[in-house]
């Protein structure tokens, strides 16, 4: 008797272990912010499009969750099961019920890259790039107006060339993409053999040497000891914040807001400081760099009476943006950080 | 056999079955089905009914239409709670750049996008202090907490 209820007991989150997966609350809680409730679009791309569902087939969107996009925002979900992935991919298609899902097909479209290679440089590159780069920046607001709903994608991101069969790079030209501006070749004249010369000189972008590779590991924060007091060298930054062509936002305590004035630790200070013109760039770049704003050093004084200087290492929370452009103002910013705090500290 | 010698099969089918636990990304995001005002208002408060206290909003937009740079609502949301945050800096002062917590929102058309960072990327500056590493496990539960009610408009 004990042992039934015991397996009744264990049985009962099993159940709801083996029922089918959400995909419409999986898609809410991991790709939503991105792509939107419905799959409009945002800082993603928008995946309820009538065209993108007509040529995308399952394995497209399969692959694309597990690889992501490295360097290009979409994160790849190495977490999640198969029968999650699956789950999610099945609401994607749910978007557009009527559209049925295009065969998965893996076999390659025969054709003369060399002759591709022209056509992309006449038909392609103005959007998607010499090297097929793909847009700059991302974000709605930002960096496009709302209504121009997509960044063009980087053909050669090892994420895309993963996901993307020849067939579907094939469908994708023909079709086009009404409400972004990628066009429909077979309306602009193509013929079939065009497209298929494309498809082999897409496939030749993928394999261009200097695809991204994350950011090497960085430590969380970068630290000076300073010879000054804790109050000379607060001036030495504010001093150093102008000199890099900064501004000073404000100086306070670490605790402020979280004390009562006048009860904050005295030894804790922030400097707050910001370029509107760097801060709007990296905004147009990633619109979720705030973690980074403003601009902030600390000046601690430690229990043996020292003080410590110290910011958070751009170069280290720049892993979790996936984002190639954004590594490149992160190093940037490291080396601001490092200038000013060097020069507090002489 | 008897149902005890059974009993460890059972359980290792029972969590086999289970499957892998769905891991958070380091960046974590949300999109609140609200307009930005009444977003910042819902998660100041679902920020405190977590038991921390907004210390200060920076409101980056407001900065960058004074330098004549166009853009759309983007505000930073400081908070913490004042004696773990005074505590934890007297045991690891190199903590401080990363506190008080903050949480990014911007608006999205319609809607508002949240994110921050997880806290428990910090383990490395003190791994061996295991009530360091179940705050930052804490924090971090926390923000799940704040940005599904904000995701679920609760």
């Amino acid at each position: 008797m004990r042992l039934a209820l015991l397996i009744l007991l264990l049985a009962l989150p099993l159940a709801g272990a083996l029922a089918a997966p959400d995909g419409a609350r999986l898609f809410r809680e991991h790709c939503s912010a991105c792509h939107g409730f419905d799959g409009q679009g945002g800082m993603g791309l928008p995946l309820s499009l009538p065209d993108f569902l007509a040529v995308a087939d399952d394995a497209y969107l399969t692959r694309t969750i597990r690889h992501g996009r490295p360097g290009r925002l979409m994160p790849a979900f190495r977490e999640l099961g198969d029968s999650q992935v699956q789950a999610i991919v099945g609401f994607i298609r749910g978007l557009q019920p009527g559209i049925p899902a295009p065969p998965s097909n893996d076999e390659p479209v025969a054709g003369d890259a060399r002759r591709g290679a022209d056509l992309y440089r006449k038909h392609c590159q103005r959007c998607h790039g010499a090297d097929g780069w793909g847009g700059r920046g991302t974000g709605v607001t930002f960096s496009r107006p709302r209504d121009f709903p997509v960044m063009p994608p980087a053909l050669n991101n090892p994420g895309f060339q993963a996901a993307a069969s020849d067939r579907f790079i094939r469908r994708t030209l023909l079709h086009g993409r009404r409400g972004t501006p990628m066009p429909s070749f077979r309306e602009r004249g193509l013929s079939e053999q065009d497209v298929d010369d494309i498809v082999r000189y897409v496939r030749q972008l993928g394999r261009a040497p200097g695809s991204w590779r994350p950011p090497a590991e960085q430590p969380p924060v970068l630290m000076f000891d300073s010879p000054y007091s804790l109050a000379q060298t607060v001036a030495n930054i504010k001093r150093a914040v102008v000199g890099n062509n900064f501004r000073t936002v404000r100086v306070q305590p670490l605790e402020t807001g979280l004390r009562p004035p006048g009860e904050e630790s005295p030894g804790q200070y922030v400097i707050f400081f910001c370029n509107f013109e760097f801060a709007n760039r990296a905004l147009g770049l990633d619109p979720r760099v705030g973690l980074f704003l403003p601009c902030q050093i600390t000046v601690l004084k430690t229990a043996d009476g020292g003080v410590k200087v110290m910011s958070m290492n751009p170069k280290f929370m720049s892993r979790i943006y996936n984002n190639r452009e954004l590594d490149e103002a992160c190093d940037e910013m490291h080396d601001l950080y490092l200038s000013i705090m060097e020069e507090a500290t002489l | 056999m008897s149902h005890w010698q059974t009993l460890p099969f059972v359980l290792f089918l029972l969590l086999a079955a289970l499957g892998r636990p769905v891991l958070a990304d380091d960046l974590l995001m949300a999109r609140a089905p609200h307009p930005f005002p009444e977003a910042m208002l819902d998660l100041q408060t679902a920020i405190a009914e977590h038991g921390y206290h907004v210390s200060h909003v920076q409101r980056v937009d407001v900065g960058l239409g004074r330098s004549g740079f166009k853009t759309d609502k983007y505000r930073i949301v400081f908070f913490g709670k004042a004696d773990e945050v005074r505590e934890l800096l007297q045991r690891h002062p190199a903590l401080a750049p990363y506190l008080p917590l903050k949480i990014t929102l911007f608006a999205e058309a319609d809607d508002t996008l949240l994110t921050t960072f997880d806290p428990t990327m910090l383990t490395r500056l003190a791994p061996q202090d295991a009530d360091f590493i179940l705050r930052l496990k804490r924090w971090k539960n926390d923000l799940r907490s704040i940005f599904h009610e904000m995701r679920e408009g609760d």
